[in-house]
């Protein structure tokens, strides 16, 4: 079936299997690699985006799902000029990330957890990024990455 | 403490990545990242079945479905294989290793193991044809505990009518009968059983294949998420036949390693034989499940371990046993890792030649076993640090104080060890005093006397481990000591372009390590050059031929300082065109900042930049000099690099619910020379981490049909933010005196020693409570169970 979905600004229009998942579609149908798959389980949170502004796991959803509605990747983040987002510039500048896999799902779920609560406690940044699973870093940048981009 | 000075100036800086730019925008290109178009896809028939015959094969109905190119079974490629599935470390002259093919042709012998596969115009399409594919199974008893399978009683290979696969000694020269006469006249004896449980290394990006052929131009380029490109292409082209010069191996970016990418797969062979036999591309990437089932597992070992101690806890004997568990199969480097940890058994203690290792290993019908990391070398380190804390208990002394009662001392370095290595340097009171301090050690036994009185439901354990690592994996003749397939050195070229801007091409394969971070920071120092002006070549094998990758914490105490080693020679060339060109003596020219100059004639000067041209023109380069500024380097190094360290874990344990909450982890560690602190902390953190996780979250669990019971990442527990304490990292500088870098490996010192810090310091927590070992992983329910039953309990 046909569905338009809003991605990073641009509408894209295809016609999709209902069985495609909108990680699927993105990486796909539409060619944006930087949102990336570690499970099928909706464990890792590999695949965190933003649906009309908020972080969902982009495998916990089918294309058809997000019909009309307008979503945010890791590419849409840094601005056209080259600017890093602020939460990139932190992950970068307290070695948040190694090799960098969970890395677009971390800094999508890290930004929406800022919306909701500017001025997490660490525990509140361990506990709000639970959904996300990293394998080198042990989380402590990652957690001092996030602290850093909320304290500005 | 004999601490040296961090370098200064660019080497030792907290410079920030140059990969991450990339890797944070999405732009990274990863294997399944990389599109190219009419791809096949391949998807594998698994067995359902830990051990079965495989009666027959159906693919008529799956090979009829749409989109499908083809079906075969095992059977149907045996010809497309010149040899079977590759195990580089034949350990002993006897060692039996069954033959072990892509897809199995007769047997399936762990649930996960390939026996037909599927190439379809989607990955869609060939999964859908997987389910068509009717397997006719003869299902076999399984054997999947490591005592059973040494009895034989049910005999997994029948063409090797056993199931242990080799029994390895080591073997020192004029002990025989030292460590029976040590325990024989021993103050003190422990004697411990330990299980390491097998672990799934989960790194964040499942493997991923993409074969690439050139039907006409008869090129085939392999794209995979491997730590090892190079090892890859010789394995793959002795494996399928091909002629090495026609395949090129290139590892874009790859989403972590840990060991389990360190290895030769039935995918990667399958895709490219496929995409040789059909003339088109064939990619295949894994699901989750598939990774837990069919990428290697780690650990997965019984040790019985004793110490023998004189009166005042220093040790005199050594004995140790171990079971490895092989899996179904050898691959790359199975059989070598119990190897690996067996000259760290005395940790960082003394020990005269009084020590009797042991290593028998078995297949079993579960995933095949390998490196991951650490391999050998944390089981070993686990071993000797919770033996340690037993026999401190036993005596009734502090577990810090027999520790150093036993350390090698400062001044014996270097020191020849019980085995004959030579440990190249050390201070390991050094870092157990910094460790101490920072996590104030005596403030917190004080507490801990207070607050494990009886009836207390919370319950504080101090845990430590003082560690030992062994890495670089080098040098190659001892690796051929140990009947290692390959060697350990590794290559290095750095070229200085016409503009002064310098490529390096290292044979090393970063997954996460940040290479190109630290090579461009090393060249930057010895060349006094800007670092952004260095640019890092790796992990294509057309691009930089000569390597063996990365694993073993290898790269820079080797690739690293193969690096260092070229711009020395770099330099000294330029030195010989600089000397001609400013008509001096080359002696007595100095080389800093980039520019030569002649001593005692400030004004003199020719900066490496000129030269650089200069050699690039070639008008006027000394007689018989090559035009072109460029040198290059294989590196052998002289010995394995022995970093250490003291990490000391508190937790705080609830007796009621057997709940284990760190509360504080101090990681000291020694590492030698550091090129960038805040990769090292990088290291450490998810080092320890990792190892943390085995102490307290993970474990493959099979059940006794042989069936993975922790087959997704929502059964098996790889530890997320809100179940980790922060690492408090310090560090000790001892040089290492074997490279002019004096650097050691860091990768896998973090997760070598937390794992025995955590669980010593349960141990320690429970101690009060009769309880004196608690198996891994201490969860909950483990920690609670075993607490009932120390306390009587029958529940």
């Amino acid at each position: 079936m046909e569905i338009t979905v809003t991605i990073n600004g641009k509408a894209h229009t295809a016609d999709v299997e209902p069985r495609q998942l909108l990680v699927q579609f993105i990486r796909e149908t539409v060619g944006l690699t930087g949102t990336n798959i570690g499970c099928d389980t909706s464990s890792c949170g590999a695949c965190s985006i933003h649906l009309d502004g908020e972080a969902v796991k982009s495998c916990t959803l089918l294309a058809v799902q997000a019909d009309g509605h307008s979503v945010t990747t890791i590419e849409g983040m840094a601005s056209a000029d080259g600017t890093l987002h602020p939460m990139q510039q932190a992950f970068m500048e307290n070695h948040g990330l190694q090799c960098g896999y969970c890395t677009p799902g971390m800094v999508m779920a890290a930004t929406s957890l800022l919306k909701e609560n500017p001025n997490p406690t660490e525990e509140e940044v361990r506990i709000g990024l639970e959904g996300n699973l990293c394998r080198c870093t042990g989380y402590h940048n990652i957690v001092q990455s996030v602290l850093a981009c909320a304290k500005g | 403490m004999t601490m040296t000075d961090q370098p200064t100036g660019v080497l030792g800086s907290r410079m920030l990545r140059r990969e991450d730019p990339a890797l944070l925008t999405g732009e990274a290109r990863y294997t399944a990242d990389i599109a190219v178009p009419g791809a096949l896809h391949l998807a594998l028939v698994r067995s359902p079945y830990a051990r079965a015959k495989i009666v027959s094969i159906d693919t008529s109905a799956a090979a009829a479905m749409p989109g499908v190119r083809a079906v075969y079974t095992g059977a149907e490629l045996a010809d497309m294989w010149a040899g079977p599935m590759p195990c580089a470390w034949p350990v002993t002259e006897d060692m039996k290793n069954p033959t072990h093919f892509p897809l199995a042709v007769s047997q399936a012998n762990y649930v996960g193991d390939g026996v037909a596969c599927v190439i379809a115009e989607t990955a869609e399409a060939a999964r859908d044809a997987v389910e068509a594919v009717m397997v006719e199974y003869q299902p076999l008893e399984a054997v999947v505990d490591l005592e059973d399978a040494l009895s034989d009683r049910v005999v997994i290979h029948d063409e090797i009518g056993t199931n242990r696969s080799y029994t390895w000694d080591l073997k020192i020269e004029d002990t025989e009968g030292a460590c029976d006469a040590a325990f024989a006249a021993a103050a003190y004896k422990v004697k411990e059983r330990y299980i390491q449980q097998r672990l799934i290394p989960a790194a964040m990006e499942p493997r991923a294949v993409l074969a690439v052929p050139q039907p006409f131009g008869g090129d085939m380029t392999l794209y995979s998420a491997t730590q090892v490109p190079h090892i890859l292409k010789v394995m793959t082209a002795l494996t399928l036949g091909i002629p090495e010069h026609q395949l090129r191996v290139i590892a874009p970016a790859v989403g972590g390693g840990f060991g389990s990418k360190l290895n030769v797969y039935a995918e990667e062979l399958l895709c490219v034989g496929l995409a040789r036999r059909h003339g088109v591309a064939v990619r295949w990437t894994e699901t989750r499940s598939e990774g837990c089932q069919a990428t290697i597992h780690g650990r997965g070992q019984i040790q019985d371990i004793e110490l023998a101690a004189d009166a005042d806890g220093r040790l005199t004997g050594l004995r140790v046993r171990l079971i490895g568990d092989m899996g179904a199969y050898l691959q790359l480097v199975t059989p070598g890792v119990p190897l690996l940890g067996a000259f760290l058994y005395a940790g960082v203690y003394e020990l005269p030649k009084a020590f009797d290792f042991s290593c028998t290993s078995v297949f079993t019908n579960m995933t095949p076993t390998d490196a991951y990391r650490g391999a050998g070398r944390p089981e070993a380190t686990y071993a000797i640090e919770r033996a340690m804390d037993s026999l401190a208990y036993q005596i009734g002394i502090d577990p810090l104080e027999l520790r150093r009662r036993n350390f090698i001392p400062v001044d014996k370095f270097p020191y020849e060890a019980y085995t004959g290595l030579v440990y190249d340097s050390g201070n390991h009171d050094g870092a157990a005093t910094l460790a101490a301090d920072m996590v104030g050690y005596d403030e917190l036994r004080a507490r801990q006397a207070q607050q494990n009185v009886p009836g207390s439901t919370k319950r504080l354990g101090i845990g430590l481990s003082t560690y030992f690592e062994m890495c670089g994996l080098a040098p190659s003749r001892v690796l051929a000591s140990l009947n290692y397939g390959a060697g350990g050195w590794e290559a290095a070229t750095v070229r200085v372009l016409p503009t002064n801007k310098v490529q390096v091409v290292t044979g090393t394969s970063p997954h996460g390590q940040g290479h190109e971070t630290a090579w461009s920071m090393i060249v930057a120092e010895k060349l006094g050059i800007s670092p952004d002006d260095v640019d890092v070549l790796h992990s294509d094998t057309a691009i930089a031929p000569l390597g063996l990758d990365t694993y073993g914490s290898r790269s820079l105490s080797v690739g690293g300082v193969a690096i260092a080693m070229t711009c020395d020679k770099v330099i000294d060339k330029a030195r010989q065109i600089a000397a001609h060109l400013l008509e001096a003596n080359p002696d007595d020219l100095e080389f800093t900042g980039g520019e030569f100059r002649v001593a005692g004639s400030p004004d003199r000067t020719m900066p490496l930049a000129a030269i650089a041209f200069e050699a690039f023109t070639a008008h006027n380069l000394p007689d018989g000099m090559e035009p072109n500024l460029e040198a290059h380097t294989t590196y052998d190094p002289p010995n394995f690099s022995w970093p250490f360290g003291t990490h000391i874990c508190v937790v705080e344990v609830d007796t009621e619910t057997g709940e284990v909450e760190v509360i504080k982890y101090v990681a000291v560690d020694d590492c030698g020379n550091q090129v960038n602190p805040l990769i090292v902390d990088g290291q450490v953190h998810g080092g320890v981490i990792q190892g943390l996780a085995q102490a307290l979250f993970e474990e493959a669990v099979y059940d006794a049909d042989g069936n993975l019971r922790t087959s997704t990442l929502a059964e098996y527990l790889v530890p997320a933010a809100s179940d980790v304490p922060p690492v408090i990292t310090g560090h000790t500088v001892t040089p290492s005196p074997t490279n002019q870098l004096g650097v050691k490996g860091v990768g896998e010192a973090g997760t070598i020693a937390a794992t025995p810090a955590v669980i010593n310091a349960v141990v320690d927590a429970l101690s009060g409570l009769g309880v004196r070992n608690v198996p891994m992983p201490a969860s909950p329910n483990t920690v609670w169970s075993i607490i009932n039953a120390a306390q009587g309990g029958s529940q």
